[in-house]
């Protein structure tokens, strides 16, 4: 059994640096019919992507018609096998584009009041620089949201990620107050986003939303599974945002991959609040060596995300 | 002529026998409350939580404050009646009673309101078909149920000796319904020796479980909040001094209680200002202690002033000043003076401190809650006014209403069925005090 898992391990590896991801991911799926990632009613783009069949075997599927996998609640479970998912955020390139936020909340069909992915304008302190901060769910190793939930309708898998039923949520809110990075997003009402979702609910789509249940960022399995990387990171441009395999040493922003320790030691990376004690699996980068000053990060944007930021120190230092 | 004046139930509880147009009327205004609040109740059932003021930042507003109020004064019965029978406190008859009657009821409306923060109230059940004992909330649902089973049990006991002598008594004019469920409930107790032994061993044991499973189930209720990380809330304090502010926010209650049943039913001969003191004693200790609970747990976070422990006092003192100084300052010092100082103990300045201090325990449990949720560790960056800042909507206000309503609707039947003073008891006690004389 181990020696299969590490066969598995190896050829991931392999496959993951030849083909990207989706290999890897694809053998970690472990299988499952092609048909269920391919939708009939929709139109051939010309371009092939490849995809595991349920024999084990790569088959290359038209990407227009590629339909990303619903897996069933139980199967949302358990963990690619094999696999320990990491991200790694590079402060330095941030300029709050949003275009992370746009794709996160277009790809979950997310009302705007219901953001997976949040960008802050932090600053440590007086003297130190400001700089844009964006935060997923950290996917922690030791999760107090996990640990709090009443009814077990929050898991952490074995790859690492941590996600909601919605079909389990009550709604209590008690993971809500338990993580203490504000990750998590409530539906307070039905929103009619939630409506534009036609498929079967599954939580690894986090889709479609239930009004009186809680959801948050879920690192896209969905996507992972298909070989393809979270909405965040392929629509960043400016490459903001890697994902990888902490196993495989590896994470990618779509155009560079990095090994992961070298990345990390090399660069200084960091974990948020290290100290309350709750392992990320996210990382980031020190906001050195910009390629941008931070008020790049405003005059794109719209009136209403301009003034999330007006109550921090350094706008109200800035003021015009 | 005779016979009235034979019957001590028509003494002490003539309210059993009839109700005035007063009465009705109270009954009636309760009733609107209440009606009102299920309005705004389904209101939020089908229109989504939106219709109240919490949101992602401050997921739980006046609701879950209402629990701990109600369940913090649910712990008057179960701590102050227990300590008090098993000392057996000579004075303590003719409050005792509604001390019970104060923790059965508050029990039931406490949880009530944690449920109207649930956002799916269809799947309640899971708690019990998926429960994870890793949960508070789980620790939450056992400790309390067995604290409402417990309570019961106790007040029960307790009423035993009433409900034979309801059932024997032949001069109030009721309706034999009723007498048949005195029949019933009053269990065949007659008053022989073995019966009142084994009563009294059942209701000793009954009020030392109920004190340790009030404690546990404070102690539970407060470890909701310090399990989690949030600054204000990771404390160790919590435990004890929730235990603390129920008992004080309970003893509170009780005289005002005690007043107002004192005056309606006209039981000042037997509810004295003796009786008054002697809570009123009780709550200057807890003051005591509830003060230094405060301020030790305040002092530590200010003095070691942690950034995030350091921007939630600078709330405390800013946007929640008022509601700081009433509940940490009013509420600990006016107890303390009021009943400390003999020259202002009486029985309306007791009471209207008690007032004072309930609101002020209130106001207490809001500002543990509301500010936290407010001053997270990531700062609150949003440009929609409601979701930075919590404020309570009328539909939260008019539940809450409701939720007092529930309670005052729930105790005057209940002095409606049995009597509010332990008749039987006091009976005994007159008989003594004849012999003597």
């Amino acid at each position: 059994m181990e020696e299969q898992s590490n066969l598995n391990k190896k050829n991931s590896r392999r496959q993951f640096l030849k083909k990207g991801l989706l290999a890897g991911a694809g053998i970690a799926a472990g299988g499952g019919l092609v048909s269920a990632y391919v939708d009939t009613n929709a139109t051939e783009s010309g371009k092939k992507v490849k995809v595991l069949t349920t024999g084990g075997e790569i088959m290359e599927v038209d990407r227009g018609l590629l339909k990303l996998p619903r897996v069933s609640r139980e199967e949302s479970h358990k963990g690619l096998p094999g696999r320990k998912f990491v991200m790694v955020i590079d402060l330095g390139k941030c300029k709050n584009a949003r275009k992370c936020v746009e794709a996160c909340q277009k790809g979950h069909h997310l009302p705007k009041s219901q953001e997976f992915l949040k960008v802050y304008l932090l600053q440590d302190s007086e003297k130190t620089s400001p700089y844009w901060f964006p935060k997923p769910c950290f996917h922690c190793d030791n999760p107090l949201c996990v640990s709090v939930c009443p009814v077990g309708a929050t898991y952490k898998r074995s790859d690492g990620i941590v996600l909601i039923d919605n079909e389990r949520c009550i709604g209590c809110k008690f993971c809500m107050t338990g993580c203490p990075y504000s990750t998590r997003v409530f539906a307070w009402k039905h929103y009619h986003e939630f409506d534009e979702d036609k498929e079967p609910y599954s939580p690894e789509a986090s889709s479609p939303g239930k009004e009186g249940t809680v959801s948050k960022c879920d690192f896209c399995p969905d996507l992972i599974r298909v070989g393809k990387v979270p909405y965040c990171v392929s629509a960043c441009p400016m490459g903001v945002i890697y994902f990888g395999d902490v196993d495989e040493d590896t994470v990618t922003n779509g155009t560079e991959t990095y090994q992961f320790s070298q990345l990390i030691r090399d660069r200084a990376g960091y974990r948020y609040l290290e100290t309350l004690g709750t392992r990320p699996c996210v990382y980031y980068l020190p906001p050195v060596d910009r390629q941008f000053p931070v008020d790049r990060g405003f005059p794109d944007l719209t009136e209403e995300v301009k003034s999330r930021y007006k109550d921090t120190p350094y706008s109200r230092k800035n003021k015009p | 002529m005779e016979n009235e004046k034979k019957s001590p139930l028509r003494e002490f509880a003539p309210q059993l026998e009839q109700t005035s147009f007063a009465g009705y009327a109270w009954i009636v205004f309760l009733l609107a409350v209440i009606g009102f609040g299920i309005y705004a109740f389904f209101q939020q059932v089908f229109k989504g939580h939106e219709v109240t003021g919490m949101r992602d930042n401050v997921v739980w507003g006046v609701y879950i404050v209402n629990f701990i109020f109600f369940m913090g004064i649910s712990y008057a019965g179960a701590l102050i009646s227990g300590t008090l029978h098993l000392f057996k406190t000579t004075w303590r008859k003719p409050v005792i009673r509604m001390a019970e009657f104060i923790t059965v009821i508050s029990l039931l409306i406490g949880p009530c309101f944690i449920l109207l923060c649930i956002g799916r109230l269809d799947k309640l059940y899971y708690l019990v078909i998926f429960g994870r004992i890793q949960s508070p909330i789980t620790w939450d649902v056992i400790a309390i149920s067995t604290d409402i089973f417990g309570c019961f049990i106790f007040l029960y006991l307790a009423l035993l000796r009433d409900l034979a002598t309801l059932r024997d008594d032949d001069f109030l004019r009721l309706p034999s319904w009723r007498k048949r469920i005195y029949k019933a409930l009053a269990l065949g107790y007659t008053g022989a020796p073995e019966q009142q032994q084994r009563l009294n061993r059942a209701t000793d044991i009954m009020a030392a479980m109920v004190i340790s499973i009030a404690i546990i189930v404070y102690s539970v209720l407060a470890w909701i909040f310090s399990v989690t990380l949030q600054p204000g809330w990771h404390s160790t304090i919590f435990g004890p001094y929730f235990v603390i502010a129920a008992v004080y926010s309970g003893s509170a209650v009780l005289i005002i209680t005690m007043w107002v049943f004192r005056k309606v039913y006209h039981l000042e001969d037997y509810i004295t200002k003796k009786h008054f003191v002697a809570v009123g004693v009780i709550m200057l200790v807890l003051a005591a202690f509830f003060g230094y609970f405060t301020f030790s747990d305040y002092l530590t976070k200010w003095y070691g002033s942690e950034k995030n422990d350091e921007l939630l006092i600078q709330l405390l003192f800013k946007e929640f000043y008022w509601p700081f100084i009433i509940s940490n300052y009013i509420g600990v010092l006016l107890p303390l003076i009021v009943v400390g100082i003999p020259k202002f103990r009486t029985v309306t300045n007791i009471t209207l401190t008690s007032i004072v201090v309930v609101i002020a325990l209130w106001l207490n449990r809001y500002i543990i809650v509301v500010p936290t949720l407010e001053s997270p560790y990531l700062p609150i960056q949003d440009a929609r006014p409601e979701w930075v800042n919590y404020t309570a909507t009328w539909v939260e206000w008019s539940l809450n209403a409701a939720g007092v309503a529930v309670f005052c609707l729930l105790f005057t039947l209940a002095s409606k069925f049995v009597p509010i003073v332990p008749v039987t008891g006091l009976m005994e006690e007159a008989k003594k005090e004849d012999v003597l004389v």
